[in-house]
């Protein structure tokens, strides 16, 4: 945590260190010598560290939680397929042109049961996010992931897909190979698929790149993930042609998972470890799996696939706000 | 085709969303030739000397493409909140219904074109640049269910930046809406056709738009993902000069034909011929 500490984690660190220094050899040899019995003072510092942990986390501003789901240490994709799947076996390429190693995915075991799983794989070290292109996709990474959907259709397996990613690719290879088009033909062949889809948004969920893998019967965020139309520097560049005011526009926008979840877009909120996913991947690797299974379970119970294509056209269908007046109310009511 | 008299109608609900200047003559906004107004306006706002195409507002584009006065809105009484309480949107919101004199973004409803029915939408760029928020996505996806209902072809004309900003992640999910919508159709076996103008950008080019079973467009129309100047900043590479336009994608795969405006009638009411009226009655 040294380099890259943010400002909301420093009442943290600054206890972290107290009672790391407390800990210290040396530390402990002066105290033995003085007579002081040290530990009870630990006892009340990691005390204070859960209070003040808590008070942070359950207080953070939008702007806290976008650069939480960006955090450097927080589990990735495969991070959570290692956790959660037994037997993964990973499948690469769109058949069409390349393969795209900002969505990985393939057939693994949950729980005795197989699945398809996808997800979008930000890198580690500059080295693999150079290769993943820091988990924005380019169009031969949607195509693969369509790919490997129509393959769990054709097998029946439930499709299981984790949603990273700052946003799809935006350069000019990307405009070559037609990512909007990969995007928009991802959004109506998923909404159609024949299969139970799961969505999790792990970390990011940006704008068109993210929901091109996002379409599902249940859609879980996260609590500390993000999901927006637009980033938050984006937006703050458009309104007030200024990117330091990206802390106004992450409030503005309504990106939270709360916000999310009140909006009607997504089904439910994943609490994380306290302090953030990366603090204890094992225990949100658990959350995410045991919600995994219970989604499963209810969409297990649908009497058809027509049925469950149904209930997922209308969960969409449902999506945005408006006022629908009737002709003769028009004269009086402004909306 | 161009059919005489467009332009007689008067002005009032088809306010342009380019800025003509009051008066007798008027600039090419590429070339910057001085044109005459009325030979401008006759020409469907395309430039006499260098043929760039000006953007249209919906009611201009639908006069010179269905057949005379066959057009009935169709959910015009759909209108936008503020789900989000965004800065400045119920203001924004004011000024883009009283500067094109429409009630959203998009004017969708039923029309004939060369006596074969057909349901239309239209983007006017001038109502918040087109954008796509809570209202255009439900007249988009209202506007498929019609054509699914009553078995008929659906043209959308799109114009727009992209997702509307200031309905957030309601906003991202109008494009999963249309494009689910668009899928429908799709399994009905009814004509979707869609017509790009300048500009479509975005979250609309990453959706329905690219979902026609054919897609045509006008020439020119900065047609892609992200705008230019976000593409350019992340790689040293230099871009083409028709980067993001109608042309680069009609290149690149995305785009059937490039037709200028004048033919665009007649290309769709060949379409619809071909197509045996857009629906195919034995699925
Ligand atoms: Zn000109």
């Amino acid at each position: 945590m040294i380099g890259d500490v943010f400002d909301f984690e420093k009442p943290i660190t600054e206890v972290e260190n107290l009672i790391q220094e407390l800990k210290s050899p040396q530390r402990r040899e002066e105290a033995l010598h003085e007579g002081i019995d040290l530990s009870a003072k630990i006892a009340e510092l990691e005390e204070e560290l859960h209070r003040v942990m808590v008070r942070v986390y359950k207080n953070l501003s939008p702007w806290e939680k976008t650069q939480l789901a960006r955090h450097k240490d927080r589990p990735y994709s495969l991070d959570y397929i290692r956790l959660i799947f037994d037997d993964f076996f990973e499948l690469n390429g769109d058949r069409l042109a390349a393969n795209d190693e900002a969505i990985v995915g393939g057939p693994a075991i949950l729980e005795n049961r197989p699945v398809m799983v996808i997800g979008q794989q930000k890198g580690r070290d500059i080295k693999e996010r150079q290769r993943r292109n820091f988990g924005s996709a380019h169009a031969e990474g949607f195509r693969k992931a369509l790919r490997l959907a129509r393959l769990a259709e054709r097998f029946h397996m439930p499709l299981i897909t984790l949603v990273d990613t700052a946003g799809a690719a935006a350069d000019l290879h990307a405009e070559e190979f037609g990512v909007s088009e990969a995007i928009a033909h991802n959004l109506r062949e998923f909404s159609l698929l024949k299969t139970p889809i799961i969505v999790t948004i792990i970390g990011e969920g940006g704008s068109g790149g993210a929901l091109g893998l996002a379409i599902g019967d249940h859609v879980s965020m996260l609590e500390h993930s993000i999901y927006s139309v637009i980033s938050p520097e984006g937006c703050a560049a458009i309104l007030w042609h200024d990117k330091s005011r990206a802390s106004d526009a992450a409030k503005s926008l309504c990106l939270t998972a709360s916000n999310a979840h009140s909006l009607g877009v997504i089904d439910d909120i994943l609490p994380e470890p306290l302090g953030g996913a990366h603090r204890d991947p094992v225990t949100m690797a658990e959350t995410i799996k045991t919600s995994l299974l219970t989604s499963l379970n209810k969409l297990d119970s649908f009497p058809s696939v027509d049925i469950l294509i149904e209930t997922r056209y209308q969960r969409l269908r449902r999506m945005g706000e408006y006022v629908e007046q009737t002709p003769s109310e028009e004269e009086s009511n402004d909306g | 085709m161009v059919r005489s008299g467009w332009f007689s109608r008067k002005p009032t609900g088809n306010k342009s969303s380019t800025d003509i200047p009051a008066g007798i003559v008027t600039k090419c906004q590429r070339c910057n030739e001085i044109l005459f107004v009325r030979d401008f306006e006759r020409n469907s706002k395309v430039c006499t000397k260098c043929g760039f195409h000006h953007k249209l507002s919906a009611y201009e584009r639908i006069e010179i493409t269905v057949d005379e006065g066959s057009f009935q809105p169709l959910n015009e009484d759909i209108i936008s909140r503020d789900p989000l309480n965004f800065i400045e949107y119920p203001a924004k919101l004011e000024k883009a219904r009283t500067n094109t004199k429409l009630s959203e973004a998009i004017v969708t409803g039923t029309a004939f074109i060369d006596n074969k029915p057909v349901v239309i939408g239209v983007s006017d760029f001038g109502y918040m640049g087109g954008s796509m928020g809570s209202v255009v996505g439900e007249r988009i996806s209202r506007a498929m269910e019609y054509g699914l209902a009553h078995r008929l072809p659906v043209i959308l004309f799109t114009a727009s930046g992209g997702a509307r900003m200031q309905e957030g992640l309601l906003s991202l999910m109008q494009m999963a809406k249309t494009s689910s919508s668009a899928g429908k159709l799709r399994e009905a076996g009814i004509l979707f056709v869609c017509v790009l103008t300048d500009p479509t950008t975005g979250g609309v080019y990453a959706s329905y738009a690219c979902l026609g079973d054919v897609i045509l467009a006008e020439p020119g129309a900065i047609v892609g993902f992200a705008g230019r100047r976000v593409g350019n900043q992340d790689t040293g590479v230099n871009l083409p000069d028709d980067f993001q336009t109608s042309e680069f994608q009609a290149e690149h795969g995305m785009v059937d034909r490039i037709l200028p405006r004048k033919e665009m009638r007649t290309a769709l009411a060949l379409l619809l011929k071909l197509f045996d009226g857009g629906r195919h009655n034995d699925r």
